[in-house]
This record gives C-alpha cells, structure tokens and sequence, in this order.
C-alpha cells in the first residue's frame, strides 16, 4: 500500500471563519494504482492534494494521519516534510505553467534544485535525457527559458521534473485541463508510460474531466464538497456506481461507451453548499434525491464491496 | 537583437527631438522679453538702447522669421552652441552649464546609486524578519513620502544649524580657492555631505519599500511554490525571488529617474549648491531664457541618457526580454 489517509480534515482559515474544505478524509492507494480524484470546481481535490505535500498557510491542519510507505508523514510542518517531498511524494501541480522559474534556464534551474537537495546532477543527467525522450522533448530544452517552451511542452518538462526522484506517489493535479484535446491523451498516456516504466510508483490524478480518468485510471475517486462519497475501480464506477452523488454525476455524461468524450462534470439541479459554514450531516443532503432523516449524521465512508468504498446511508441500509 | 535596438533608439531619438523642440518653444511663449530685460538692467538712455536692442535682437538671432530660428536653434546646437547667457552675459550657455553639471553628477551618482543598492539589500532582508519589516518598512514609506525640498531644509536645520556640524550652503567654503589639497578635498566633501544625504535618504526609503513588496510577491509566485513543494531550501527559494524582484527594481529606477532629477534641483536650490538646478533658479529669476533653455536641455539629455543606459542593463539581465526580443525577429 503507497498511501494510507485516515481522518485528514484540512480547513482553510479566513477573516470570515474556517472554510471546511477536506473533512475527514479515509482512503488509500495502492502501489502501482493510478486513482482519479473527480469531483466538481470547489470541492476540495486541489486542498486534498496539496495538503499531503505542502501544506500551508491559509491551510490549517486540523486532525488526521497520512502514512507513505507505512511511514508517517509529518504534513503539518513545513520543515519536517522536506525530506519526503520529491523523493517519496512529489506533485505536478495545477499551475504547472508558471511551475519554473521565467529567468532561470531549465538545465540550470534543474542542476541547482537537485544540488539543494543533495542529488548529484551529473549522475542524474542521463536518466533526466531519457525522460526527456520518454515525453518527447529535445534535450535542448535544457538550454532554454521556460518562456520558450509551449504549454503543453512546460506539462511535460514539470512532468519529467517532479518525476525525477522516482517518488513513491505523484500528485498530479489537472494536467491536462489546460491543454487541448490531442495534446491531453498524448499527456495522459504519458503519465501511464510513466509509473509503468516505474517513474512513480502510484498516482493521484486530479481532475473534473472524467472521460480522462476513462482512459488511463485504475480506480475512480468522488469528492463532493469536501467529503469523500465514493471510490471504486474504474469500471465499476462506469456501470455501477453506488453514490446517489455519483449516479447523477454518471448519468449526466454521454454514453460511456464514448470513451474520448470532452463532456465534463456538469448539471445536477442545485449548487454545492458553501464551504465557510458547510449543512450538518451528509453534504449532498440538499440536492439528494433520496435523503432521509438519517442524512443528518455524517455516513462513513465504508467498504460495501470489495475495493468498492461509499458514504451513503442509503446504500448501507440497502446492504443491511 | 539590431531590431529591437534600432526601434528602442527610434524611439529614444523622437523622444530628444520632441523635448527639444518643446524646450525651444518654452523661452519663446513665455512673458517677458529677454533682450528688453536686459537692457532694462544696463539703465541705459532710451536712445541708446534703442540701438543695443537692435544689436543684441540680431546678436541672439531673433530678428529671422521664427521657422528659420528653428532650424537655426538645431543648426547650432549641433554646433554645442546654445546662445549666450543674459545673466552672465557674454559667457556662452554651453561653458555656463559646463561648470555646474560636474556637480550634478558628483551629488545624483552617489546618490542613486547607494540608495538604490542599499534601499535593495535592507528591503529584501525586511521581507525576511518581521522585526525588520515592522520597523523599516514604515521608515522607509515616511522617507519615499518626504518631499526632497522638506527632508533637505529639515538636514540643513538639524545637522547645520542646531548641531552646526555641516555647512549648508555651496560646494565649498567661500573663502577658499579650489585646490588640490586634503583641507579642500575635506571641505568639499562636507558641503557635499547635507544634500547626498537628503536625496539619498529619500531614495533609499522608496527602493526598500519596493523591494521588500517585490520579494513578498515573488515569494508567493507559482514558481516559488512549486520549490517548495519540491523540498528546495529555503536559501534557494529566497535566491530566486531575490533575482527575480531586482528586476522590477531596475526598470523602476528608470521610471523614477526623472523623478530624483527634479528632486535633485530643488535639493541643490536648498543647499545652494552649484548645480544645474541652481542654476536653473537663478535663470529664472533673471528671466535668462537661453540659460533655461540649456539648462532643461541638459536635464532631457541626462535623464533619457540614463534611461538608455538602465533598458540596455535591463536587456542584459532579464531573459524575458531577451527571448521576447527574438520572438520579435522570427
Ligand atoms: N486560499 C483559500 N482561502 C480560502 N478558501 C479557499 C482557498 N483555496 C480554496 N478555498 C476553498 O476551498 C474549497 C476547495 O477548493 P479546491 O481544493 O481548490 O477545489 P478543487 O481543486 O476541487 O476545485 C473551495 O470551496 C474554495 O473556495
Ligand atoms: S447519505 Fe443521505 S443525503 Fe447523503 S447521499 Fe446518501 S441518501 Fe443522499
Ligand atoms: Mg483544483
């Protein structure tokens, strides 16, 4: 198992009180496994993700464990984690765009990021090329400035750099949101080149296109609001999903059988809640079509089958 | 690289020729008539100034239709001729303003230069301690907030008259003769000591501010984040957006320079240093218009000399630039 999460409630503080954004979350990845975290814009997979690597003011820790490799990352404190960031998690993240310095060439920024971390950039060299040719980018890139490169290059390059340390998870946080449509099945089928070849050894994969996670995802996670509401393999999320939250989402895209669609999370009646002061209970009670009086307790996000994980009152009294 | 500079240079050259001409026409539409003024000075019998008037109009080349002094006014300036001054007449303007732009320079290098890289290293090391940043950094918006003519007549007060440590006006004492000789070196830099400092101190308040908010900037920069995210040092986090905010810096003075300029002049009426902004007051108040006339224009060379000289540095510095520039050609 490359990742265990238990109980991890991650809030954002502001003037105007905390923002709920992550509460309680429990899961894990296994190794080798690629899990797709979707959900819709808001809630929470960006906060998820970065709070397993760098988390900072506004964030606050408030509980929770996360273990890598059955060992317990100190995710609260800035300096603590240095050591793991990189080596054992690493992340691509949203803003992958801006990710390098604009006056600094890529080879250099690169030899002096290794440097700092006490990795011998010469030794790196030749492993650094062969990525480089895994994502089809020239070797002279190194010589350029980030400005030079195109966006879907700058993806890539940050794919390779984050990549680096062979770390035991990836965070990889909408890498193909702002590319178009050829150029993000090219990144896509990259990213599963690479924890083949054993670049990575699992991934999260975080995004609110679900035909991506179609594609190259193992297993499927759904936030809704900041509570997990269901994970299970990918296609088993397709053809039944157990999460009212999920149903809608699932049944709300084309056919499944389009793999390639463009269609993204969109249109169920009603908006999520505000995360500032979040409803009591189950947070998709409002917009649920079968809530009932019980929602009003936080369900569990409990294993219904196996590898099958949901938090929903209804499923569990269907089980019952 | 020749593209980007011949458009740069363009650019500078339309920008000399229209302060000049604008700086031609300013004695021109102004009250008052120099050669009248003059005369007016001389008390001569109404007869005989008559005569001179017609003598000093023809003598200033102000008796040919006004196009004509145009083209005449770029003729000679070509010629490093800028008429004569009324004031000190017959002494040319150019030998006039000869004699006091050593001092400009000897008071604004310093000047810009020790408060830009000071005002840089204490703001980037305020961004750094909050109890730098608590203390300096209201410092330096009550310094870059001063204006020079307060903060300057506030120096000569304090350190001239209460403590009676400097002096407080010209560059050097009267009673001497400029010589090459430790006691004058060391008068020379005391009357220097009071505007340097009232000029720096100003500039130094404003370069510490931007600085220290430039770092902060760049340390919540996506690039920044994306180190740390990656376990980078704090040293190497800071080395970067230390690097990047200087830029910024650079292009700021650029824009500030006409700004210290100004404030240069009216340090140097304060401290009645010999300067061209002393200079330029004792101009005006002799309604010696040719002298104005040189004075702005050595002020329009000098500033957009110095502007050329920050934008070549600033091409060298910044990549952006420098990519950006051959983009341009491809
Ligand atoms: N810096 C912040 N301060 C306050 N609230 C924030 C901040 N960043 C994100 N949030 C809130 O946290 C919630 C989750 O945001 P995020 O994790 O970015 O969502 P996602 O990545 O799923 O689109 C949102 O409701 C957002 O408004
Ligand atoms: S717990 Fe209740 S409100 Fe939440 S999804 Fe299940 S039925 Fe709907
Ligand atoms: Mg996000």
């Amino acid at each position: 198992m490359s990742l265990q999460v238990e109980h991890l409630t991650v809030y954002y503080q502001t003037l105007r009180g905390d923002v709920q954004a992550l509460e309680d979350a429990t899961f894990t990845i296994e190794d080798g496994e690629i899990m797709g975290l979707a959900g819709e814009s808001g809630c929470g997979k960006t906060t998820l993700g970065h709070s397993l690597i760098r988390l900072v003011p506004p964030m606050r820790y408030v509980r929770g464990k996360v273990k890598i490799d059955s060992e317990e990352l100190p995710i609260w404190g800035m300096e603590e984690m240095n050591p793991f960031r990189f080596k054992k998690i690493s992340i691509i993240p949203q803003y992958a765009m801006n990710a390098m310095n604009p006056t600094r060439k890529i080879g250099k920024m690169t030899e002096e990021l290794l440097e700092s971390r006490k990795v011998s950039f010469s030794d790196t060299l030749p492993e650094l090329k062969r990525r480089l040719d895994m994502v089809e980018l020239t070797h002279d890139v190194m010589n350029m400035y980030p400005i030079e490169l195109s966006g879907g290059m700058k993806q890539r390059m940050v794919m390779v750099l984050s990549t680096l340390m062979d770390p035991t998870l990836l965070i990889a946080d909408e890498i193909t949101s702002a590319l178009d449509v050829s150029t993000q099945k090219a990144v896509a089928e990259m990213l599963v080149e690479f924890r083949n070849r054993e670049c990575c050894n699992s991934v999260m994969l975080i995004t609110h296109d679900l035909s991506i996670l179609y594609q190259i995802a193992d297993t499927i996670m759904v936030m809704y609001a900041g509570q997990l509401s269901e994970k299970a393999a990918t296609h088993t999320m397709i053809h039944s999903p157990r999460h009212p939250y999920t149903k809608l989402l699932i049944s709300s895209l084309p056919k499944v059988g389009v793999k390639y669609a463009e269609k993204r999370l969109k249109g169920i009646p009603g908006s999520p809640p505000l995360l500032l002061d979040p409803p009591i209970g189950c947070r998709f009670r409002e917009r649920c079509p079968v809530a009932f009086d019980k929602c009003l307790d936080v369900p569990p996000f409990l294993e219904i089958e196996k590898d099958h994980l949901v938090a929903c009152w209804k499923e569990f009294e269907r089980d019952a | 690289m020749r593209r980007y500079f011949s458009r740069k240079l363009l650019i500078y050259i339309l920008t000399f020729f229209l302060a000049v001409t604008i700086d031609w026409l300013i004695p021109r539409f102004m009250p008052g008539d120099p050669v009248q003024n003059m005369l007016s000075r001389a008390m001569l019998r109404a007869d005989a100034a008559e005569v001179m008037y017609g003598y000093y109009t023809k003598a200033f080349g102000l008796d040919v239709p006004i196009g004509q002094q145009y083209l005449n006014f770029w003729n000679a300036l070509f010629h490093g001729d800028l008429g004569t001054s009324v004031y000190m007449f017959p002494t040319p303007v150019t030998k006039v303003l000869l004699r006091a732009v050593p001092y400009d320079i000897f008071l604004l290098i310093p000047s810009i230069l020790l408060s830009w890289y000071a005002g840089n290293k204490f703001g980037a090391y305020a961004a750094r301690s909050k109890w730098l940043d608590n203390t300096v950094s209201p410092l330096g918006y009550v310094l870059t907030a001063t204006p020079y003519m307060w903060l300057g007549i506030l120096l000569a007060w304090f350190f001239g008259i209460v403590l009676g440590k400097f002096p407080i006006a010209g560059a050097y004492s009267f009673n001497l003769v400029p010589h090459l000789s430790w006691m004058f070196i060391w008068d020379v830099l005391k009357h220097w000591f009071l505007p340097f400092a009232s000029l720096f101190l100003v500039g130094f308040g404003g370069q510490a501010i931007g600085m220290r908010n430039m770092i902060i900037y760049e340390l919540e920069a996506d690039y920044s984040h994306y180190l740390e995210a990656l376990g980078a040092p704090r040293s190497l986090v800071r080395k970067y957006a230390f690097r990047n905010a200087v830029l910024p810096q650079i292009t700021g003075l650029a824009l500030s320079l006409g700004v210290i300029v100004a404030g240069a002049l009216v340090t140097e009426v304060v401290f009645s240093y010999p300067g061209i902004g002393y200079l330029l007051l004792a101009a005006i108040q002799n309604q010696d218009y040719f002298l104005i006339q040189g004075c702005f224009l050595f002020i329009i060379i000098g500033v957009l000399f110095a502007n050329f000289v920050i934008d070549i540095v600033y091409l060298l510095i910044d990549p952006r630039t420098r990519t950006g520039m051959m983009g341009e050609t491809a």
